[in-house]
């Protein structure tokens, strides 16, 4: 087989990536200043990340890619930010206690180490937001390391696609392929003529958010109705609230903040699930465009359903009185508050919690799990299947119903008054066939993983797993609940997992093209 | 700039390749499916519809907009896209068309159709077609404002026979004037007394009979090409043959349908219409081609049989060839294949577009001599320094080195001279030295 692919082109881009990566990560040595501890850490690990970096970038000069190489690119970029943003998880935690920690003692060690670091890697930068650390804490991990796995998700949340083509104008030529590759969402929105500009203002509109909403935590926290939202917690929860994130300090999620915390926060989880490209039109003065916007108003609509059922369920005892988060039936603020609050954060992929849902009735879990099948928007920095997937699959369902009544009957599908593509409604189905294809041979190959090894998975768990991963959400039911962790499974459970999310990130047909002859060869 | 085009055909794109890395380009077509390619393509924005439309046009921004191009494949729709931004916001409109009457009546009438600056595809293509026949000495040759204003560029031989006068001297004709002289990689801007040296390249603009004229006198013993022959009475050969008339040849025009030979011996004065079917295998046989000098091949929206015919004819034993070939891809394809000149209506128009744009208030833009001087084509407003005033007064104004080349009013030439007022709504051609052209535009 003859390669046809310049693939060192798009080594050499990954290394520019590295290169970048690198000084995001003086963010949590200042954190180690500041802090005291692990400054070494950051201080090796910014200067291995740089020079990996600096040795791939090497491999080629010519930045001028083409369909295929933009197409590798973007999935190497992504492997290697897992892989290269595992260094500091390794050094920090070698000789601990940390799970993530290097561990030479024998080779499977070493493997299970490095499998763990990854894992956590990965989970950060997909922003899927599920833990393999066993214990999440100050006394085992150093508030720089915390805040460094916060940051992964925040550089994950709008796209590290996205952010190179805003910065570097030698991607602007094919800015269009690669961010259409990396974006959510079945179609690439441009929303200036220039795509390094569009990508700015992603950026900008992204990072304003995050300014905004560490600015207000830590107001709450001045204001005394926030005791434990001080400038750190609230930095971190910033930062991986508008990525849709989940990583949090502190071992208990959100639940350890007041509920005035938790509902400032609930916004921000809607928002980030939302298309951020509304956001510019809003700016732009164009107030009605957001809520004529089909897929917003069929977001809002989801969150408002469940969200009630979820609060009738709750208000009438759905949630056992709980140590941690917990839900006393009968009191319509409380109830209303999980009911909408774990909604929202698992919809559109986040994976905070403010109560350990895993301990909720059947019905309750069941409803939960199938809100994970739904996601954020296109253009959002949410998971999933997406919104306006939805929408469009519905409709041409419904076509398919007319044409078996009327089969000469001609109807486009049509979202807001807009003609869809027909490119765009098979694209569309491929997608959520392949997605569901793969969610459902990976709960069966999980859930056999596990009892080779002996590990016990109810039915609900190995679902969750499955769609948690592949949908980026992080926390699922059992022993993956919200304040659990994936600690146990098996590497080899893990390393399909790790896959997932990279999958699940690049919306899986960017990756899974990698797979095929054709891409390869002339 | 923020630049919209309409229509993303061959010239749209080309324009929109162009342009792209240092303007916001916005693209506009009815083919969804021709827009969604662009989109990864180009660095560019794509609104599907028609540009005609107001609704399309607010879509595509045009209120932040600075410059409007209409290049849709219809001359109508360009002319009312362009009319229908007017309407909306001061947009500098730009429109694309192929029929030479909508060119005429915009050279001739005030502020008709709403278009700043109308691109002529048929123009161009004639004007790069017929390019330096007749004028043998010629080594660059372009033409503006609609072509009432030629202008060329001739080096001087040592046997030439204006070795050695003055400007003055040599300047018998009516309608021309001595732009600029190239010397040993110096720019001169030539006075009257300048004296005309072995080597120089002098660059004449005016009136197209003059430029020929002179042409003729410069050689006068290498004989021109006298015997043309065109393939095709499409738009761009009936164009051809008049402007082949205007500089004195007496072409012979071929088209297969009686009717519109008819039409075409009508309006053509010198040429020699025949009735034949070009494309019939004896026809090229029988034509005596050894004493042919030119073929021009403009038979229409048929690239193939344009190439076949230059190629036989060029066979045949004609000494040069010229096809007009509908694909801009192939241009050089055919030039491979044997035809001396390819002409692309396309890239020639895209071309003329992509300059007005980089210069935007100037029309026409030519450059001479590896960017040395530059030629611009402007129509005076009314807050030029060059209104309302004789040209002896107005050139106190504008830098030196700048050479007001001819002057067109309503559609005809004028002879530029001291004496002269220039009035709103003229258009100049000028040449000026490189390094100043941007200060003398503005001033303009």
């Amino acid at each position: 087989m003859q390669v046809s692919v310049n693939w060192r082109q798009s080594v050499a881009l990954v290394g520019t990536v590295l290169k970048y990566l690198a000084v995001t990560m003086a963010l949590p040595l200042s954190v180690a200043i500041i802090y005291g501890s692990d400054r070494l850490v950051f201080l090796v690990s910014i200067a291995m990340t740089a020079a990996l970096g600096l040795a791939l970038e090497r491999l080629e000069d010519n930045s001028d890619l083409g369909l295929e190489e933009a197409l590798l690119f973007v999935t190497l970029a992504w492997v290697g930010v897992s892989v290269g943003g595992t260094i500091p998880y390794l050094l920090a935690g070698m000789g601990t206690q940390s799970t993530v920690g290097l561990a030479l003692g024998s080779p499977s060690a070493l493997f299970n180490s490095f499998v763990n670091a990854l894992f956590e890697s990965t989970s950060g930068f997909t922003t899927m937001g599920a833990t393999v650390l066993s214990e999440i804490s100050f006394e085992r991990h150093s508030h720089a390391l915390l805040m460094y796995r916060q940051l992964t998700q925040w550089l994950g949340g709008m796209g590290i696609i996205v952010l190179m083509v805003a910065i570097l104008p030698e991607l602007a030529v094919n800015g269009a392929q690669l961010i259409s590759a990396e974006a959510p969402g079945p179609e690439l929105q441009k929303l200036t003529p220039k795509i390094a500009e569009t990508a700015r203002i992603l950026w900008l509109v992204y990072t304003g958010f995050t300014v905004l909403l560490i600015c207000l935590l830590y107001g709450l926290h001045l204001l005394g109705w926030a005791p434990n939202m001080n400038l750190y917690n609230a930095i971190a929860h910033g930062f991986t609230t508008l990525p849709t994130g989940g990583f949090s300090p502190q071992a208990e999620s959100t639940a350890a903040f007041s509920p005035a915390v938790q509902w400032l926060v609930i916004p921000f989880i809607i928002v980030a699930g939302t298309n951020f490209a509304l956001f510019y039109f809003v700016l732009h003065g164009q107030y009605l465009d957001v809520f004529r916007n089909r897929e917003f108003q069929g977001y809002i609509g989801a969150i408002g359903g469940v969200t009630l059922l979820l609060w009738g369920l709750l208000f009438t005892g759905a949630a056992p009185p709980l140590e941690l988060g917990g839900v006393t039936r009968g009191i319509a603020e409380n109830s209303l508050r999980q009911a909408l609050f774990q909604t929202v954060t698992l919809l559109n992929s986040t994976g905070y919690a403010t109560s350990d849902f895993a301990q909720w009735s059947e019905w309750a879990q069941v409803l939960l799990l199938g809100v994970m099948f739904i996601g954020g928007s296109a253009g959002s920095t949410g998971g999933g299947i997406k919104i306006i997937r939805w929408l469009v699959l519905l409709k041409a369902a419904r076509r398919q119903l007319s044409t078996t009544v009327y089969p000469d009957v001609v109807e486009p599908v049509k979202l807001g008054g807009r003609i869809v593509d027909e490119d765009v409604v098979r694209g569309v189905f491929s997608f959520t066939f392949l997605y569901l294809f793969i969610f459902g041979v990976s709960t069966v190959v999980i859930a056999l993983d596990a009892s080779r090894v002996g590990l016990s998975l109810t039915t609900i768990e190995a679902l969750s797993a499955s769609i948690a991963t592949i949908g980026n959400i992080g926390p699922g039911f059992g022993l993956l609940g919200p304040f659990g962790s994936y600690l146990s499974f098996p590497a080899t459970s893990k390393l399909l997992m790790i896959v997932l999310m990279w999958l699940g990130r690049l919306e899986v047909i960017p990756m899974l093209v990698l797979f095929t002859r054709l891409f390869w060869e002339w | 700039m923020r630049v919209i085009i309409a229509g993303a055909g061959q010239v749209g794109t080309r324009v929109a390749a162009a342009l792209d890395t240092n303007h916001d380009i916005v693209m506009i077509d009815v083919n969804t499916d021709r827009i969604d390619r662009l989109r990864y393509d180009l660095d560019v924005l794509t609104v599907p519809g028609d540009s005609s439309a107001i609704e399309t046009l607010r879509e595509a921004g045009i209120e932040d907009a600075d410059i409007l191009i209409a290049s849709t494949d219809s001359d109508e729709i360009n002319i009312i896209t362009c009319g229908t931004a007017k309407a909306l916001t001061d947009v500098t409109t730009v429109a694309r068309v192929k029929d030479l009457k909508y060119i005429d009546t915009w050279d001739q009438a005030e502020n008709v159709f709403d278009v700043d600056f109308m691109v002529g595809s048929n123009l161009l293509t004639v004007a790069a077609a017929a390019g330096g026949i007749g004028l043998p000495a010629a080594q660059n040759f372009d033409v503006f404002a609609g072509g009432t204003v030629q202008m060329a560029e001739f080096e001087i031989k040592p046997d030439s026979p204006i070795l050695g006068q003055t400007i003055s001297e040599a300047d018998a004709y009516d309608a021309l004037t001595f732009a600029v002289i190239f010397r040993n990689g110096a720019t001169i801007f030539p006075t009257g007394k300048t004296r005309i040296q072995p080597g120089d390249d002098v660059v004449v603009t005016g009136r197209p009979d003059s430029v020929h004229s002179f042409g003729t006198e410069l050689a006068p013993r290498k004989t021109g090409p006298q015997n043309v022959l065109i393939i095709g009475g499409s738009d761009t050969g009936y164009h051809t043959a008049r402007l082949l008339e205007e500089r004195g040849l007496s072409p012979h025009l071929i088209e297969t349908d009686a009717d519109r030979a008819r039409e075409l011996s009508e309006r053509l004065s010198a040429t020699t219409v025949r009735n034949k079917d070009p494309t019939d295998r004896d026809f090229l046989e029988n034509e005596r081609m050894a004493d042919v000098d030119v073929v021009v091949a403009a038979l229409a929206h048929d690239s193939e049989e344009n190439l076949l015919a230059a190629l036989r004819a060029k066979r045949e034993g004609a000494d040069q060839s010229v096809a007009i070939v509908d694909h801009g891809e192939y241009v050089d394809l055919f030039e491979d294949a044997g035809v001396d000149i390819a002409v692309n209506p396309r890239r020639a128009t895209a071309r003329e577009i992509i300059e007005f744009v980089r210069d935007q208030d100037t029309q026409n833009v030519a450059l001479l001599e590896d960017n040395q001087a530059e030629v611009i084509e402007i129509r005076i407003d009314t807050d030029s320094v060059l209104a309302g005033r004789p040209i002896s007064e107005a050139v106190d104004d504008l830098p030196e080195d700048v050479v007001i080349g001819a002057l067109t009013r309503n559609g005809s030439y004028r002879m530029p001279r001291g004496d002269t007022v220039i009035e709103p709504g003229d258009h100049a051609v000028i040449l000026a030295d490189s390094d100043i052209v941007e200060d003398t535009i503005e001033r303009l």
